[in-house]
């Protein structure tokens, strides 16, 4: 396993050698700086904590700036773990760049979703419409809600609310390009999230060999 | 500075002749048969350009055995080998769609005389 922290700038597109267009999402991803490594005996669990994107001292925690301290570097933005790592591949205050990654290999981008705010059940769930015209008096309202012999709506019922927002991983995206000079990774495809968002890149877990 | 744009920049390329909707071009394109390469020209009247940058394209249409074609090219690919301006046409629109239901006599382009 391998990961890393970075932010989306946004998508564009660019050409194979054979001439294909290859949509592609821009990235930049770290350096990041091992803030922490997490150890069976000390924390029940192995892993590395990555941080990224510095932090005005002026708005950091006391505890945040002695935590950073460790490894040398100022206050993060950004902290979050990684696990399933090769702990003695990392000491603490190291730097983690993008020739992590290898052109062609997969990856799995984790983000947090464009909001949608209240969404009717058509968008947020798929559901279909019913007729527009001939006297319907149903469009795009939320159908039957499930027998009436519980006198009750079971709990998952999929109805409007809240849409987006909320914690998304998209898997198995290949890697384009990955460039150190500008601490760039082109990702093949889409990833959630608006531009300038948040967003952790990760080997696949699912990947076929 | 644009990081997205500096990605695309050495993708760009230099070569392209100035070229706008109405004018007659001649496009060479690159086809692989098997496993030599070989090159195929399209000449038809451009009838429309769109976006920018590397995701610039443009679509050409001409009339092929009585039947229109139309390909759009993305301006910027490899596959294209070069691009050559025949007739420089004057027209008063960005997008020739009416050309599509012009044919024979009706769908000529005026010429852009140079003084």
């Amino acid at each position: 396993m391998k990961g890393i922290l970075g932010r989306k700038l946004g998508m564009t597109q660019v050409f194979t050698e054979d001439g294909v267009v290859v949509p592609v999402t821009v990235i930049q991803a770290g350096p990041c700086v091992v803030l922490q490594k997490k150890t069976v005996e000390t924390d029940g669990y192995e892993a590395i904590q990555l941080g990224f994107g510095d932090k005005k001292p002026r708005r950091a925690t006391k505890p945040e700036l002695g935590h950073a301290a460790k490894a040398n570097t100022g206050a993060k933005r950004y902290v979050r773990e990684v696990r399933g790592v090769d702990l003695n591949a990392y000491e603490v205050g190291q730097q983690v760049t993008v020739e992590l990654f290898q052109p062609g290999e997969l990856v799995d981008v984790i983000g947090v979703s464009k909001g949608k705010g209240y969404a009717g059940p058509i968008k947020r769930h798929n559901q279909s419409r019913g007729p527009m015209s001939h006297g319907s008096k149903y469009h795009r309202g939320v159908g039957s809600l499930g027998s009436i012999a519980p006198n009750r709506v079971f709990k998952g019922q999929t109805m409007a609310g809240r849409m987006g927002g909320e914690r998304t991983t998209v898997q198995n995206l290949q890697v384009v390009r990955v460039d150190a000079e500008r601490n760039l990774l082109l990702v093949k495809g889409s990833v959630p999230g608006p531009r300038n968002s948040f967003v952790t890149v990760r080997s696949a877990i699912k990947a076929n060999g | 500075m644009d990081l997205i744009r500096a990605v695309t920049q050495d993708q760009l390329r230099t070569d392209i002749p100035s070229f706008r909707p109405g004018d007659t071009v001649r496009v060479h394109v690159k086809v692989r048969e098997g496993q030599r390469d070989r090159v195929q020209v399209f000449e038809g009247v451009v009838i429309r350009r769109r976006g920018s940058g590397i995701s610039e394209t443009y679509t050409v249409r001409k009339i092929s055995y009585g039947v229109g074609v139309e390909r759009t090219f993305p301006l910027h690919s490899p596959k294209v080998e070069k691009i050559e301006v025949v007739r420089r046409g004057k027209v008063r629109r960005a997008r020739l769609y009416y050309l599509r239901s012009l044919s024979g006599k009706a769908a000529r382009i005026k010429e852009i005389r140079q003084a």
